[in-house]
């Protein structure tokens, strides 16, 4: 469970680029996590409920969306993609594939609302 | 903000498209890292595994194996107590303990502090002893040259399918406690195709820590690192 330890990570970058923008508030912040970065969207979530508490994301929508596993099967050489760790080929159901990709955990963007604009 | 669809028509909505790891702070002090023990010669391995899969007892083995011909330092992460660190510390090789508290994965900045209790002109291998944990220390590069994930026959081999994210990096697996293969129903085959699916490349080395077996292999394995390194 380093959950908290990756959004206290999320944190320091939110906060660096609302200071460098003069932010008033941050109100999204969307991350892509695939199905290998080791991380339970759910659980990021919480924790992030909890770190921005106080901050300049108070207000803030964490959006996950999601970055897909690829697969390679070794025997009809199919490719394919899938959003859950299950390593199965879906055209001929060997499990002789290789896989790739799928460790995403990136800030994508961020949509903050700043002072200097008409209000 | 124009609240009819959500446009920034007039208010002060600002998009910053950052488009970057979450982790990044940590990679770039892993890079750095890597940087000092290069300027110094020394290898870095990075042990990792469940609690119990014979990190510490396999580390006093190889200590006591290559210490004629290389220079070893431990760095040990996996704390309930002290006690794997005083296990170490009885070998005589430099260790030293990073008290993690709560966390469960060591990371970069962790090991740039942890660098400063050594003699690095000394050493030529610096083993990190992970937090016992299948999931969390792999997300987190250290600066290490290799990754080692130990995985035991008493603990099953479907490991490498529920927690696949241990093997998408590692360099090379160790089946450990050969030894107690018979009493098991570990599919050392099974092991090492489930986890060859995240890792095609994984090198994997069977051995016991306790009977010797297979343990040439293993410093055999570290040898062949070292020299890479010197080049
Ligand atoms: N039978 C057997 N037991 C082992 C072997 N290696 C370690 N153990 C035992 O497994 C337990 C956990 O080992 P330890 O090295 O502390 O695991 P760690 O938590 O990964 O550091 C200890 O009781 C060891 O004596 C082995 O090769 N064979
Ligand atoms: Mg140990
Ligand atoms: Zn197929």
């Amino acid at each position: 469970m380093h959950e908290f330890s990756i959004v206290q990570s999320l944190m320091d970058a939110i906060e660096a680029h609302a200071a460098r923008e003069e932010a008033e508030s941050v109100s999204r912040v969307v991350l892509r996590v695939g199905p290998l970065a080791g991380v339970v969207p759910h659980l990021l979530k919480t924790a992030f409920d909890t770190f921005k508490a106080r901050s300049v994301a108070e207000a803030a929508e964490l959006v996950i969306e999601t970055s897909p596993l690829e697969l390679t099967c070794r025997d009809c050489r199919q490719i394919s993609t899938t959003d859950t760790v299950r390593f199965k080929c879906p055209q001929c159901s060997s499990l002789n594939v290789e896989a790739r990709e799928g460790d995403a955990l990136v800030l994508e963007r961020l949509e903050m609302e700043v002072t200097d604009g008409p209000t | 903000m124009c609240q009819d669809c959500g446009c920034s028509a007039g208010s002060g909505r600002k998009i910053i498209e950052v488009q970057k790891n979450v982790l990044a702070s940590n990679t770039s002090r892993a890079r750095a890292n890597r940087e000092i023990l290069e300027e110094h010669g020394i290898l870095g391995m990075n042990l990792m595994s469940s609690p119990g899969s014979g990190k510490t007892l396999l580390l006093e083995k190889t200590i006591a194996r290559l210490r004629d011909r290389l220079s070893v330092g431990v760095i040990e992460g996996d704390l309930e107590t002290d006690r794997d660190a005083e296990r170490i510390r009885s070998t005589g090789v430099p260790v030293h303990q990073i008290v993690t508290g709560q966390t469960c994965h060591l990371d970069a900045f962790m090991l740039q502090g942890a660098l400063h209790h050594f003699p690095l002109e000394a050493l030529d291998l610096l083993f990190v002893e992970n937090v016992g944990n299948l999931v969390c220390p792999a997300t987190y590069e250290l600066g290490t040259h290799r990754n080692v994930v130990l995985l035991s026959t008493t603990e099953g081999d479907d490991k490498p399918a529920k927690y696949p994210i241990a093997f998408k990096h590692a360099d090379v697996m160790l089946i450990t406690k050969m030894d107690q293969l018979p009493h098991t129903d570990f599919d050392t085959d099974r092991a090492m195709r489930d986890a060859r699916v995240i890792r095609p490349s994984l090198e994997v080395i069977q051995l016991s820590a306790r009977s010797g077996d297979g343990l040439s292999e293993w410093l055999d394995y570290i040898e062949r690192a070292v020299q890479q390194l010197r080049g």
